[in-house]
């Protein structure tokens, strides 16, 4: 799904935070104006917008309404509990856990995406159900697994785990919950 | 099988000989497809591998019509609970075939998601190995739960075992390895 306004550059997120929009993404140049303060970058080509999380759903409303990317593939999140010295573009201030917005426009051929930088302390985001409805078993996947929770999520219950279980088992200091069982004939950790 | 109360003469010995045949030759499974294998367990009541041939054709959808519960695949922590209901709702008698390495030993996941085996809910007649076990495999187990049904050895291993279930592990027929007898670590009781 290569973004036909760019040529492919392959870089590693992780090393440098993402490159620069090219200067003739139209999308990224209308975030960057309406959104003061949102950081827009490319990775693997595709691009990146890092949002505050209270914008959230207000990206997701013009993103939806103005620029045609009517279709929000899926919401998730990563702990980066174990990399916080993790490269974050300029102007981003990193977080315990991100959350991840995938948008496809049809139109326009063309993907983009949204992260919002969440904390440990307060793990709440704007839930994007009132914009794309189709994800709100997204959004009980990110908060089963990893306990964020969204305001405004019509039934934020537990999705995959039993409604009575305890903990998050998604995130980065869950016990793994192996019983240690030990087979003869393989020999490897387990 | 409720014929010991009737004192054991010649003729009621053919008589239970009568009704194990006819328990053995009209086994009606139930759908407890759960994950991949219930494809194999398709490909068994299919065409070429025709189940029909020993009158197991028809999965009956209700469990208070079916005898045996084939559970194939994965059994989350969330399905647990509606699997033990689903075996307390099957009449009398009723035997389980535990399909592939994930029902009867909880398969390549260790994991928060999954039952470490079925035997952990339901007491199972036959194991099954194989990620998944083919068609031949399966019916290796089907074929020799039978033969137990008929000999009556099926109700012998059930006394003799701790859980309720006979507890008989088929050969692997389909050229994946057999499973490696694990070394259990975890205390007794946990």
């Amino acid at each position: 799904m290569t973004d036909p306004a760019a040529p492919e550059v392959r870089e590693t997120v992780h090393e440098t935070g993402g490159s620069p929009a090219p200067p003739d993404d139209e999308v990224a140049a209308a975030l960057a104006d309406r959104f003061t303060g949102a950081v827009v970058t490319r990775s693997h080509g595709q691009t990146v917008v890092w949002v505050d999380r209270a914008r959230l759903a207000e990206v997701a409303r013009h993103l939806r309404d103005t620029e045609q990317f009517t279709t929000c593939v899926d919401v998730c999140a990563v702990d980066h509990l174990l990399d916080a010295a993790r490269a974050v573009p300029a102007g981003v201030g990193p977080e315990r856990f991100e959350v991840v917005a995938n948008f496809l426009s049809h139109p326009r051929n063309r993907r983009i995406r949204v992260i919002v930088q969440v904390p440990e302390a307060d793990p709440v985001v704007p839930s994007l159900t009132g914009t794309f409805p189709g994800v709100a078993f997204a959004e009980r996947e990110v908060f089963d697994l990893f306990g964020i929770r969204f305001d405004g999520h019509p039934d934020l219950t537990r999705i995959l785990m039993p409604d009575d279980w305890e903990g998050h088992p998604l995130r980065k200091d869950a016990p793994p919950a192996r019983i240690p069982v030990t087979f003869k004939a393989a020999g490897g950790p387990r | 099988m409720g014929l010991e109360a009737i004192p054991h003469t010649f003729l009621t010995g053919r008589l239970e000989d009568l009704v194990r045949w006819a328990r053995r030759r009209s086994v009606f499974p139930a759908t407890f497809g759960l994950a991949c294998c219930a494809l194999e367990m398709m490909a068994t009541g299919a065409a070429h591998y025709d189940l029909a041939r020993w009158g197991m054709e028809v999965f009956r959808a209700s469990p208070r019509q079916a005898d045996l519960m084939i559970v194939a695949g994965r059994v989350s922590q969330k399905m647990a609970p509606v699997l033990r209901q689903v075996y307390d709702q099957m009449v009398e008698p009723k035997w389980v075939i535990s399909m592939g390495v994930c029902a009867s030993t909880g398969g390549m996941f260790n994991n928060y998601a999954l039952v470490q085996g079925v035997d952990q809910v339901v007491p199972v007649d036959v194991y099954v190995p194989g990620c998944p076990p083919g068609p031949e495999t399966l019916l290796s187990g089907i074929l020799t739960l039978h033969e137990m049904i008929r000999t009556d050895e099926l109700m012998a291993r059930r006394r003799a075992s701790a859980h309720g279930g006979a507890g008989v592990h088929v050969p692997q027929l389909d050229g994946q390895p057999e499973p490696a007898r694990p070394t259990v670590t975890v205390p007794s009781g946990a």
